[in-house]
């Protein structure tokens, strides 16, 4: 017997509603498109919890290293003008 | 690098780790964590993972026996669940570094465990009421607890689980209400299915905390929240009421209301029964393991048949392509 396969392994995200973002919502194993969308169906919308899926294999996913977080993020941190309460708005000024 | 650096920047990171775990923060897959962070992580919850496969088969036991097309629908139901919370656990594993293989490869050497629980057998069908309110109910309580543990994928899984598992809890208990509103036979049948299942569902919390101290890793890393007599006396505490509702008797003389702790005095639980089981000797380890290595062998060939279909269409759509 050849040695045991458990399968490729998939990421799935679910849109819980019509106009939600994509959830993560955990891996499968499948051999391929069809039974990834089959398993994530089975393992992860079994009340009701989506409307549409997503299966990604899991070695198309490029993340972040955590490492590096303080380099990669720290640009956010001193651009105070994105946000809307660094502007001075007149007085008086309605539904700004 | 030289020995005495390699030692400084190891303690730098258990340090910054231990920082992390002090302010909260969930670990995720990618962040650097001692090695016994993650031998304990991979143990727990590989350990969890199987028990959820092979507590399938004591109430699979029973699908083709259900008393009605209901109590069989619910109880597939439930099964698919329990497979289900199966594969959360053993992808949360998975992202710790350990494959599926191997998970299994250790559950069939015996090196991995699962829970002492289902090596006890489902007599009849008051048994599977007696599971589902009492081991599910127990499961509950340890899972509740679980949901605050600090690694990410893991507290994420028990999220999942302990949204799915109160209906498991509410099917078991409705079959022992109904029995106990049924015949003298059928209160006879639940009495007896509870006092078999009481003191094996207490033992699922594990040793007393006098045996297990709260002061390990487990603890410290914020694996676990609550010690192991916490969680039993939440289980307890609440079964009792339960019980009495229904008109059940709680299979333990000493079991009374202590004011001053706040929770019901136990019996002692008999560990010699606990660690003899868990060696290998209760009444269905050997079926259980059989069980599992017979149908993972069976199923080989469907995983094999998969892998060269897929082969086959990928080598379709080359051609086509060329
Ligand atoms: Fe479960
Ligand atoms: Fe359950």
């Amino acid at each position: 017997m050849s040695a045991d396969t458990q399968l490729e392994k998939w990421e799935v995200f679910i849109q819980s509603k019509p106009g939600a973002n994509f959830v993560h919502a955990g891996c499968v194993h499948a051999s391929d498109k069809k039974m990834a969308l089959q398993n994530a169906r089975d393992t992860y919308t079994r009340r009701g919890e989506g409307t549409s899926i997503w299966v990604v294999p899991c070695d198309a996913i490029v993340a972040s290293n955590p490492d590096e977080n303080d380099m990669f993020f720290d640009p956010a941190n001193d651009k105070t003008y994105r946000m809307p309460t660094f502007y001075v708005m007149p007085e008086g000024a309605k539904a700004i | 690098m030289e020995l005495k650096e390699q030692t400084a920047v190891q303690s730098d990171l258990l340090k910054s780790f231990e920082e992390k775990i002090g302010r909260d923060d969930a670990i995720e897959p990618k962040d650097k964590m001692p090695d016994a962070y993650r031998k304990h992580l991979i143990r727990q919850i590989s350990q969890h993972a199987h028990s959820e496969v092979i507590g399938m088969q004591p109430e699979g036991n029973w699908i083709t026996r259900a008393p009605s097309l209901r109590a069989k629908q619910i109880l597939l139901a439930k099964i698919q669940d329990e497979g289900g919370h199966g594969l959360y656990l053993y992808s949360a594993a998975e992202t710790l570094g350990i494959s599926r293989s191997e998970m299994i490869e250790q559950l069939h050497s015996g090196k991995a465990k699962y829970s002492n629980i289902f090596n006890y057998p489902a007599l009849n069908w008051a048994d599977i009421g007696a599971i589902g309110w009492l081991v599910d109910g127990a499961a509950i309580v340890n899972q509740v607890s679980l949901q605050r543990t600090s690694y990410g994928p893991y507290s994420r899984a028990m999220v999942r689980i302990c949204k799915e598992e109160s209906f498991h809890q509410r099917q078991g208990y409705e079959i022992m209400a109904k029995m106990m509103a049924g015949t003298a036979d059928q209160r006879e049948m639940a009495q007896d299915a509870m006092n078999r299942w009481w003191w094996p569902a207490l033992m699922m919390f594990g040793p007393h905390d006098s045996e297990s101290p709260r002061s390990g890793d487990a603890f410290k890393w914020k694996i676990k929240r609550q010690s192991n007599d916490e969680l039993r006396a939440k289980f307890i505490d609440k079964t009792v009421q339960q019980a009495e509702v229904i008109g059940l008797t709680i299979p333990d003389k000493d079991l009374k209301w202590n004011e001053a702790r706040g929770h019901y005095d136990h019996g002692p639980i008999d560990w010699n029964e606990f660690y003899n089981v868990i060696n290998g000797n209760g009444p269905c380890n050997k079926q259980r393991m059989d069980h599992h290595k017979r149908v993972h062998a069976e199923g080989a060939w469907v995983r094999e048949a998969a892998e060269a279909y897929r082969a086959k269409k990928e080598k379709q759509l080359f051609q086509s392509k060329n």
